[in-house]
């Protein structure tokens, strides 16, 4: 097990504030979050790459927080991957066996039988500079898999391939590498869906912060606060301001959005999440169109409501013109409600 | 503002160009209307950037000519163009501001101060760059940098069309959904021609009104992303639009009657060499799960259940055949290794003959 104790770290872009976690070995950890919220920072304090402020990273329970990074059984595979250029596959990936003082023969049987893994074989010869991109990719999965390291970190491994490649490694990274059960595996993204494809644990990173962890699922129904709802969906949840008027949900302009069931949460202002599935054609409610984007089986309608600005998603292609007066309905199952300070109220055990 | 015509075009980076491979752009015939939305789409290399060169002047089409409202411009300078054009990797200038980057393409084009100011705090307001105006260009991120990028592209609004490289690449999902709304929202007000540069499918289909989906030089197939959602016109197409793909399926060919093995799909039609290949596209999207005695597309096993958020994939398994995937909101009540029914609407199965659409509606 691998474990971050009260991480801190004072950095001037992206500081950690008193991040704690226990991975277990043998599981598949994403780590979501957008661009700055410090996904990268974390890795980079495993790797002992930043000066922890606080707090201590223990490895089974042996401390680790000061050892040098090529002590600490790690493996990385980066957004740019990383190969050397002058040496051909086989040799690329051999490369850090042999720096691991592994014999030169045991090394070579090794990195063939991980180029047959990740489906590069018939490669071995050529120079990265001969491969497309998907398939340097694979090699620098190959390179950090061979390791047999206790921790493989990947830090948005597919941003930079063409979105049918990552479609299609999203699915083989999975099967790879969760053939090491003695190895915690933790994968960043900015991609909701890809996060929840992958992962068997899901962490969101806010902040510098861990603003929700648990079963993908779990937080895409359920998250406990905004900072997880902002991010765990594409399209995005919308926000409306609204309050809560004895076990009623009014919107800002006075619309009644929830009839009753609400009796728990206290009279107050709240915030009001709506899944982009929570709104469908036909209705009470009123709204005006003001983009229409078709993605092909499925149409994502901007609307303006009197109460605000809403995402709906459609299955199916429907046109509508711009300030176009369409009626939805809004189903009051899937309405998230979070408190001022952001956290969810919605259930009544919360 | 213009519509752009490419005409009889094509382009080699070879000068002694003779095959058909040494053409990064094999001969092409597209229109574009003016005040549209349009998409350049394929994988790396199929020669995307090259036509958005050709139609900026950067690059000289070896073949063909380029018409503006039926102008020829194949040999006008970039400069009388006036064409816009954000670059797949951008020059930022480290030692400017956010703000001397952004007014760049108007002080070149010698602006009043006064136009300069108005037009660069309007775009950095849209992009939200504004509390960013002052600060030195070398201490921001790589989103940040291709935010400025795009800013230099929208910050002239009396162009002819505005060509974006893959702008968005770096940018985070949250940002691109409101970044696609913004630059529609351009061109809905001003009018101005856009051409994006992609290699994601839905970038493509949300943000244009038709999408040119490209592969190895050619035009696979140009259309509103309807029509290339449920017409691909070849295999290409069906792959590369949709996510998950579309499915393909043998189809055997017995004397004029296709078939599909484990779906029990059959039909019969005229005209149909036996040496060819046939083959059942099925988009996941319309395939349908049943309960087993209403079956109308066979028998399959759940081998697999992606929960993606709103939609679940599915992947099943025909007895010792081929795998197929379907989407569905339904997925929390399906159980993996369960053995369903499937059913799939006629009207909505395509038949490719040789990896080209020949039957759309049975
Ligand atoms: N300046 C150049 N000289 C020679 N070949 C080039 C040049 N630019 C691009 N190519 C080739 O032309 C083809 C199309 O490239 P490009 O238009 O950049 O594709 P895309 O933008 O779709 O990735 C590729 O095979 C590429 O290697
Ligand atoms: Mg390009």
């Amino acid at each position: 097990m691998l474990s971050l104790k009260n991480i801190s770290i004072e950095h001037p872009k992206t500081p950690l504030f008193n991040i704690s976690y226990n991975f277990e070995a043998g599981k598949f950890y994403c780590i979501l979050g957008r661009t700055g919220a410090g996904k990268t920072e974390i890795l980079r304090a495993l790797m002992g790459l930043e000066q922890l402020s606080n707090g201590e990273i223990t490895l089974d329970d042996e401390n680790i927080s000061n050892r040098v990074i090529w002590k600490r059984n790690m493996a990385l595979v980066y957004q740019q991957f990383i190969n050397y250029p002058h040496l051909n596959v086989l040799d690329n990936v051999i490369f850090p066996l042999l720096r691991q003082k592994i014999k030169k023969s045991v090394a070579r049987q090794k990195a063939i039988s991980m180029l047959e893994l990740v489906g590069l074989s018939e490669l071995a010869d050529r120079k990265p500079s001969q491969l497309s991109g998907g398939q340097q990719q694979r090699v620098a999965l190959a390179r950090a898999l061979v390791k047999d390291a206790r921790i493989l970190m990947m830090d948005e491994p597919l941003v930079n391939l063409d979105y049918k490649l990552r479609e299609q490694l999203r699915e083989e990274f999975p099967k790879l590498i969760h053939q090491s059960p003695d190895s915690v595996i933790l994968y960043t993204t900015t991609e909701p869906k890809e996060a929840m494809q992958l992962a068997d644990e899901l962490l969101i990173i806010d902040n510098g912060q861990i603003a929700g962890h648990g079963k993908p699922h779990d937080l895409f129904e359920n998250p406990p606060n905004l900072a997880v709802a902002k991010v765990i969906s594409d399209p995005p949840i919308s926000f409306v301001k609204g309050h809560i008027e004895n076990g009623k949900l009014i919107g800002s302009d006075g619309t009644i959005l929830q009839q009753s069931g609400l009796q728990h949460i206290a009279n107050g202002e709240v915030q009001v999440g709506l899944r982009p599935d929570a709104l469908s054609l036909g209705g009470e409610l009123t709204s005006r169109v003001v983009l229409t984007e078709i993605n092909g089986s499925e149409t994502i309608v901007h609307l303006n409501f009197s109460f605000g600005q809403a995402v709906m998603l459609l299955d199916g292609i429907h046109m509508f013109e711009a300030d176009q007066k369409i009626n939805v309905s809004l189903d009051t199952n899937t309405i998230m409600l979070f408190s001022l300070d952001g956290q969810n109220i919605t259930k009544e055990s919360n | 503002m213009a519509e752009i015509r490419l005409k009889n075009l094509a382009h080699s980076y070879n000068p002694a160009h003779q095959t058909e491979q040494d053409y990064a752009l094999k001969p092409l015939d597209l229109t574009w209307e003016d005040g549209k939305t349009y998409a350049l789409l394929g994988p790396s290399g199929c020669g995307k950037t090259t036509m958005l060169n050709i139609i900026s002047g950067l690059v000289k089409p070896s073949e063909g000519q380029l018409l503006f409202d039926g102008q020829d411009v194949t040999s006008a300078p970039t400069s009388k163009r006036n064409i816009a054009q954000v670059f797949q990797f951008p020059v930022i200038y480290n030692t400017m501001s956010v703000a001397q980057n952004l007014a760049f393409p108007l002080v070149c084009r010698k602006y009043s101060d006064k136009d300069i100011k108005f037009q660069v705090d309007k775009v950095a307001d849209l992009l939200d760059l504004t509390e960013y105006l002052p600060m030195a260009a070398k201490k921001l991120t790589a989103d940040q940098k291709q935010l400025i990028s795009l800013g230099r592209g929208l910050v002239r609004e009396d162009v002819n069309a505005i060509l974006l490289d893959e702008p968005l690449t770096v940018i985070d999902p949250q940002m691109k959904f409101e970044l696609r709304r913004k630059l529609r929202e351009i061109n809905k007000r001003s009018g101005i021609t856009m051409v994006l540069v992609t290699h994601d499918q839905n970038e493509a289909m949300t943000f244009a009104d038709e999408v040119v989906v490209m592969q190895d030089g050619r035009v696979m197939q140009s259309g509103t992303p309807e029509i290339l959602f449920e017409q691909p016109q070849n295999t290409f197409v069906g792959y590369f639009i949709g996510s998950p793909p579309m499915n393909f399926l043998p189809l055997k060919n017995d004397n004029g009657i296709l078939t599909c093995d484990h779906t029990g799909f059959s039909q019969k039609m005229d005209k149909l060499p036996s040496k060819d290949q046939y083959s059942l596209g099925i988009r996941p999207e319309y395939l349908k799960i049943t309960e087993q005695q209403n079956a109308s597309f066979g028998i399959a096993k759940i081998i697999q259940i992606d929960d993606i958020g709103i939609d679940g994939i599915i992947t099943l398994s025909f007895e010792d055949g081929p795998h197929i995937k379907l989407k569905t909101r339904d997925h929390k009540s399906l159980h993996l290794n369960g053995i369903v029914g499937l059913s799939m609407p006629p009207n909505k199965s395509l038949i490719y003959q040789n990896n080209n659409l020949i039957s759309s509606n049975i």
